[in-house]
């Protein structure tokens, strides 16, 4: 019987025949925590009386959410990662790294590995083909000392993708779309398997734009096959060896089939307060924004900044509208530096955060006034979610975002370009 | 058999709601988190939750970040179990790990303020306030056994591996 990739991945790695609903033992590639949830995972993995990692060199934490850190209490859960990290040999990536997810993808996961992270949208890596999904802290601490979790095999919805992209119109726009369509719970407990003409040509890093927001329709994880662009991808990051090619069977059964053309989408923008609550962004035309935040593990890579940083290239931000800019990571800042779009971004106006999560979860760095909007490309406009509850997040593209800035208003990037 | 009053909410509270980002500084002082426990959501349920209670929410509980914390502060504040029409993965997970029961079952039926007597054994509600009486569905067999020992932890304490 034909195979999933859920299904093929789970199999491979559990040493069974992991079908839809059974339940798996499989050990994991790897296995993370950042600093909101790691100093919880460090106390369960203590409480549980392990004294070693299964895995160090497949156990990693990330300093990314509170980055640099904000005040004490946050310093204080940096220095208990570090220590652990110290006494472990797990991996760690420190201040200024990146986001975990972001990293994740550009230097530990592998097409086929089993990941879970104590994050939400660990399923990012999925856009390289590898079962990743988010977890708890204790049952990632389990898994620490382990190395390895209990599955349900998710049954799979097949999201075929063709048609090409109109003008202004990017990988965001078709997440949203299909959020909006499925809703936030339209995907719970499934994996999200997109596919057609759209995907086998699309970039890595619109492939894990929609990956990562599969959790946002409850999907445990949101899969890509792992293809030649995958391939190329793993040279560019000096890690052509880790790739394995991985395709779903041709005769794999799929609790339903979604289809979706992009030539018919249109600039999308999910409003407040949940993410499935989509309009086109032309619909909340004169909306007025204060805040414009680029950047995030869903658009802050350098593909986002670039088309953030063309559209802005000789304009200003409005005077009223603030723009914060977040690269995913430190190779993404340097390379953006040396393509010129942070130089394009900072004379707009733009304020360049330290790579991290930066504003994306109220923590620091950007956080809303009372009765402010902020349309930011993150991938969650729950209230409350940029550190105040009588704010408005708009989430959308990188495009809808730079041109949002220049306006001053929620603006249809093909309005100015 | 659980008994307490049900505090009411609707759909799609997420983790957010219960315990918001810009409080990641209180991670590590539970009690001083727990004393902010669902404030985006109802700014008085964490002053007025007993022990005991029940939370009893509409479709999509919990959806949002992994984070532990937020079933973690619902249980500290006494709440005995959640009642949902559907639970997020992760938070369904990060309760059931935690010993802390979340039941599926027909929420409208509920309505704010009841007296609630569950059954976790026979699978029923029974709202003594209206006399409705509501069953939940079955929860996978190795959720029930970790269930079963008061969450994952004490779970692998005792068998010291996943046991299917
Ligand atoms: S960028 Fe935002 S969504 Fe992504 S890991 Fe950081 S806080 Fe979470």
């Amino acid at each position: 019987m034909g195979k999933t990739l859920a299904e093929k991945i789970l199999s491979q790695k559990s040493g069974s025949d992991a079908l839809a609903e059974s339940i798996v033992v499989a050990e994991v590639d790897l296995v993370f925590a950042q600093d909101t949830t790691g100093p919880l995972t460090i106390r369960q993995f203590q409480t549980s009386g392990f004294e070693h990692l299964a895995n160090p060199n497949k156990t990693a934490l990330f300093l990314d959410h509170a980055a640099p850190s904000p005040n004490y209490g946050l310093s204080s859960d940096h220095i208990l990662l570090r220590r652990f990290a110290q006494q472990t040999s797990c991996l760690i990536f420190d201040v200024g790294d990146g986001i975990c997810h972001q990293l994740v993808a550009e230097s530990l996961a592998k097409p086929g590995d089993i990941i879970i992270g104590a994050d939400s949208h660990t399923v990012t890596a999925g856009g390289l083909g590898a079962f990743a999904t988010g977890m708890g802290s204790s049952d990632i601490a389990i898994a620490f000392g382990l190395g390895k979790t209990w599955f349900r095999v998710p049954e799979s919805i097949k999201v075929v993708v063709t048609g090409n992209f109109p003008g202004g119109v990017y990988a965001k726009d078709l997440i949203l779309h299909l959020i909006g369509n499925i809703g936030a719970n339209g995907a719970t407990y499934k994996a999200l398997e997109f596919s057609g003409d759209t995907v086998d040509s699309m970039a890595m890093s619109q492939r894990f734009t929609i990956a990562n927001m599969a959790v946002e329709a409850g999907a445990k994880a949101g899969l890509f096959a792992a293809d030649n662009i995958t391939k190329d991808y793993l040279i560019s990051q000096g890690r052509g060896n880790h790739y394995q090619s991985v395709f779903p069977d041709a005769d794999a059964t799929y609790e339903q089939t979604i289809n979706i053309d992009v030539a018919e989408l249109e600039p999308t923008i999910s409003k407040p307060h949940t993410v499935d609550n989509i309009v086109l962004a032309r619909e909340l035309k004169g909306t007025e924004i204060q805040q414009v935040f680029l950047g995030t593990c869903t658009n802050g890579r350098l593909e986002d900044l670039a088309i953030a940083a063309n559209i802005l290239k000789g304009k200003k931000c409005h005077p009223e509208t603030r723009l914060i800019v977040a690269p995913a990571s430190r190779q993404v800042l340097l390379a953006a530096i040396k393509a010129g779009y942070i130089q394009k971004l900072i004379k707009a106006g733009a304020v360049i955060l330290p790579p991290g999560c930066g504003a994306c979860l109220g923590l620091h760095q950007g956080v809303l006034g009372d009765g402010e909007s902020c349309l930011s490309t993150a991938n969650r406009n729950f209230r409350g979610r940029m550190g105040n509850p009588r704010a408005f997040i708009y989430l959308g593209s990188p495009a809808t975002a730079a041109a949002t800035a220049i306006t001053g208003k929620i603006t249809d990037p093909r309005e100015v370009v | 058999m659980l008994t307490g009053r049900a505090f009411k909410f609707g759909d799609n509270i997420s983790t957010d709601h219960i315990t918001p980002g810009r409080l990641a500084h209180l991670r590590s002082n539970l009690p001083e988190l727990a004393k902010h426990v669902m404030e985006d959501a109802d700014p008085t349920f964490a002053s007025r939750v007993t022990l005991g209670d029940f939370i009893v929410a509409g479709a999509n509980f919990g959806l949002g970040s992994s984070r532990e914390h937020a079933p973690l502060v619902i249980n500290m504040v006494g709440v005995s179990a959640i009642l949902a029409k559907s639970v997020a993965r992760i938070f369904f997970r990060n309760a059931i790990n935690l010993g802390l029961p979340v039941l599926i079952c027909d929420t409208d039926k509920i309505n704010d303020g009841d007296k609630l007597e569950v059954d976790l054994i026979a699978g029923t509600v029974n709202d003594i306030t209206n006399g409705n009486r509501l069953t939940f569905s079955q929860i996978p067999e190795v959720m029930l056994c970790i269930l079963g020992e008061g969450g994952l932890i004490p779970y692998i304490k005792k068998y010291g591996d996943f046991r299917l």
